[in-house]
């Protein structure tokens, strides 16, 4: 039986949950002794090779790519993990939510006070995903199993959790690790 | 400058009217409110300033109260009563024509100052719905077209009371009263609303001890006609025996539950009986005082009230050595409220009494050991003041008799909803509600909210349940829906009302009723899954235990029950689990925003195929 196989996205992030998980130093090491890595930025794999035990997401769904995504995870993908605040409940990108699409689009492009646009034009190449009319949570989108919460979780709260998830044993996380102020 | 001093003026001698009592503040904001259509900055300051408060607990109370407001009302308010019963009977449509008619939407004013226009919970005229307060004037049965009358004289003559051109039966048309309101007395039975001699009562019991009218009381197993049902006499044995020199008898007449117009038929016809409980629980508790805490809905009965009063005064049945007993004083005072359901809950109650927000207090200590101004107290129910009055003047004895085995004596009900005769019903507990149904014309009743919002939806199967403390608990209000009624939009609707008056004192209220009713229309919009109902049944349970009063500690109940005793109804909505994308997230929705502001389609979710999803699942299977 082959390594298992572990595949990360970041979605509406900042890729800040990705270098938490790079912060677990060496042990990457130890981890690559556990799985393999599928599609991820982490070995710049674009596309699933195949099924996946694990998929780490971070960030929520703020465009349709977003969504394009999240769906192809929950395909491949035995056990789905929203990892960080942005995945969990929409975090700083969903700070829009209250806002019209209309103005935020108007804000960053034209009126925003360091906006340098002399064509007064909104990007709208047929390539830019359409953005949604706000920032969904991954679960709210497609099923997720579990929540690792933190801006971003701390490494070892990833390790642990992976470590845990991987040797089929019971996750105990010390309260260091799942308190956050 | 003038008008500033002209305010000033005001104020000043409304504080002062008062004795510059901070524990009279709802009563000074409400003759500021009267006077001004408002109670400005200017006015919170001067009323802060006279009673040495400051400034934010006077906001605090303004803010609190649905009938006080910092900013201009007009100088008559509408207030239409947007309760589930009344929007069966046209409420909205009704809204609809008043919004037209005014050229204002609702929580606008018009450009003259004339006429305010705003919802308000039950104002307790569900028999006879729609109904509206415009002022204090209540205006019933309101169909469109006199909605559209109701303006264009207002406009005219700009007097409330002048739209009342028939009055109601019995002391509806007292000429203190003057209101179109009808009893609506359907049975009536031996204990609330039989005849009794004024005094006679109060004779009977000062010829016994206070201990042995609590004893009385005991054994007649009176117990609470508010919803809970704590027996009287164990109330008053410890409000008598805590500690204190000064007791207070407070009646709760503030039924603010959407569905209940008990108490507005017993003060309208039965004063005097329940003026006698008040009294001869005071003698029993040691109590000098009584305050009639009264909804601002009722406001209209106040000065027939104040009447009835003073006939007892004069009769030697309030005052000092009433009815010639040396040493036993007693009076009452009537306190208005001012548009908070909350204040019925008696910790609140008491808040609002004191003159402060309406704002439950912790217990213990129980208002029995520490309540109006620290002194014990006990707040009882209307109804219930009016068995002691009962049971004092035809024996604990004949009262134990009446009812069933576990629940003596009667029970008002008020029916309202889809049956032939909404209306006042005295019946001994023990009845069953199908019983009830059967008098009150629902034959075809598929739900029946016994108790208010926070009481229960139940369905025919509970139809052959007795009313009584120990199976089918009620308050007295009970709301029929016909066949053609979703009970679902009624759990919604009973929702929106606690969302509107929650205090907001304690997160698992204020937010909790939101999410849950957000997740109840999701079901109802046909975009919930199973998950949902767990989230519902999960979260209704944390708002029901992690509450501070009962007003949070029952707000869930609409949807707790309805999923309890309905269950089909929520599940013939549900939408089934999805492999890919919930079924609950709606995409096309979700970009329909963006397609309007970029001008051009999704490139993954294309309009024209969004039935993607479950296309591309049959392939790939």
């Amino acid at each position: 039986m082959g390594k298992a196989k572990i595949a990360t996205t970041s979605l509406a992030g900042c890729f800040g949950c990705h270098m938490s998980l790079l912060d677990i130093d060496e042990r990457i090491l130890e981890l690559i002794e556990l799985v393999d890595f599928d599609k991820s930025p982490i070995d710049d794999i674009k596309t699933f090779s195949g099924r996946c035990l694990v998929g780490l997401v971070e960030g929520g769904c703020c465009n349709e790519e977003n969504v394009e995504v999240l769906k192809s995870f929950r395909e491949h993908c035995e056990i789905l993990i929203s990892f960080g605040d942005c995945a969990i409940m929409g975090g700083i990108p969903a700070m829009r939510n209250t806002i019209p699409l209309q103005e935020c689009l108007d804000e960053a492009y034209i009126n925003g006070p360091t906006v340098y646009n002399p064509s007064g034009e909104v990007p709208n190449d047929p390539e830019i995903p359409l953005l949604l009319n706000r920032v969904y949570p991954a679960h709210e989108v497609v099923r997720i199993d579990y929540h690792l919460p933190g801006c971003p979780p701390p490494a070892d709260t990833i390790w642990e959790a992976l470590v845990a998830l991987l040797s089929n044993k019971p996750l105990d996380l010390p309260y260091e690790l799942i308190k956050y102020d | 400058m003038s008008q500033d001093h002209e305010l000033e003026r005001s104020v000043r001698a409304i504080c002062q009217a008062h004795d510059r009592d901070a524990g009279r503040l709802l009563d000074i904001v409400r003759q500021v409110q009267v006077r001004e259509g408002q109670v400005s900055g200017a006015a919170l300051d001067l009323i802060a300033e006279e009673l040495g408060q400051q400034r934010v607990e006077v906001e605090g109370v303004v803010s609190f109260y649905a009938f006080f407001s910092e900013e201009p009302q007009g100088r008559i308010v509408i207030r239409l009563c947007g309760d589930v019963i009344d929007r069966m009977q046209g409420a909205e449509r009704v809204g609809k024509v008043l919004e037209d008619e005014l050229g204002i939407r609702f929580g606008e004013t018009t450009e003259d100052g004339l006429i305010s226009l705003e919802w308000t919970a039950c104002i307790g005229m569900s028999d006879q719905a729609p109904a509206a307060l415009v002022g204090n004037v209540i205006v019933t049965q309101l169909a469109t077209d006199a909605a559209r009358d109701l303006v264009r004289e207002l406009r005219k003559h700009g007097d409330p009371q002048r739209l009342v051109r028939t009055f109601g039966d019995g002391n509806n048309a007292h000429e203190r009263v003057r209101a179109m309101v009808v009893n609506n007395i359907r049975q009536a039975g031996p204990v609330i609303l039989a005849e009794m001699e004024k005094g006679s009562a109060i004779r009977k019991s000062v010829a016994l001890s206070p201990a042995e009218v609590v004893r009385a009381v005991k054994t007649a197993r009176l117990r609470g006609r508010g919803g809970a049902g704590f027996p009287t006499g164990m109330k008053w044995q410890f409000t008598r025996t805590a500690e204190g020199d000064t007791r207070y008898i407070i009646c709760n007449a503030d039924e603010g539950e959407p569905g209940t117009f008990k108490d507005r038929v017993i003060l309208t016809e039965r004063p005097h009986l329940l003026f006698e409980g008040m009294t001869i629980a005071g003698y029993a508790i040691g109590a000098e005082k009584g305050i009639l805490y009264l909804r601002a809905e009722y406001a209209y009965l106040r000065s027939m009230l104040e009447e009835v009063l003073d006939t007892r005064r004069e009769k030697g049945l309030l005052g000092a050595h009433i009815c010639g007993k040396e040493g036993f004083a007693f009076d009452i005072r009537i306190q208005l409220g001012a548009g908070a359901y909350i204040c019925g809950e008696e910790t609140a109650l008491i808040s609002s009494a004191e003159g402060l927000r309406g704002d439950p207090k912790n217990r213990p200590p129980f208002p029995a050991q520490k309540g109006y101004k620290g002194c014990p107290s006990s707040v009882n129910n209307v109804e219930t003041l009016c068995c002691v009055a009962r049971i004092m003047d035809n024996g604990a004895g004949w009262f134990a008799q009446l009812g069933s085995e576990c629940s003596s004596g009667t029970k008002l009900f008020s029916v309202s909803g889809d049956c032939r005769s909404p209306g006042i019903y005295e019946l001994p507990f023990g009845t069953t509600l199908g019983e009830l149904l059967e008098l009150v014309g629902a034959g075809d009743a598929v739900g029946v909210q016994v108790g208010g919002p926070s009481g229960k939806m139940v369905g025919p199967a509970d139809f052959d349940r007795e009313f009584c403390f120990d199976d089918l608990a009620t308050g007295g209000s009970i709301m029929v829906f016909g066949p053609e009624r979703d009970l679902l939009e009624v759990a919604s609707g009973f929702m929106d009302f606690f969302i509107d008056e929650s205090c907001g004192y304690c997160t698992p209220c204020r937010v909790g009723n939101v999410l849950l009713k957000e997740r109840l229309d999701k079901v109802r919009a046909g975009l919930a899954d199973a998950s949902d109902l767990d989230y519902l049944e999960r979260l209704g349970e944390t708002v029901r235990t992690a509450s501070r009063c009962g007003l949070g500690q029952t707000s869930p109940n609409p949807i707790l029950s309805t999923l309890e005793n309905f269950r089909p109804l929520y599940e013939a909505r549900l939408k089934s689990p999805d492999e890919s994308l919930l079924a609950t997230f709606d995409i096309q929705g979700a970009l329909e925003e963006s397609r309007g502001i970029t001008g051009r389609d999704s490139l993954h979710f294309r309009r024209e195929d969004g039935r993607q999803n479950s296309q591309e699942k049959g392939a790939t299977a």
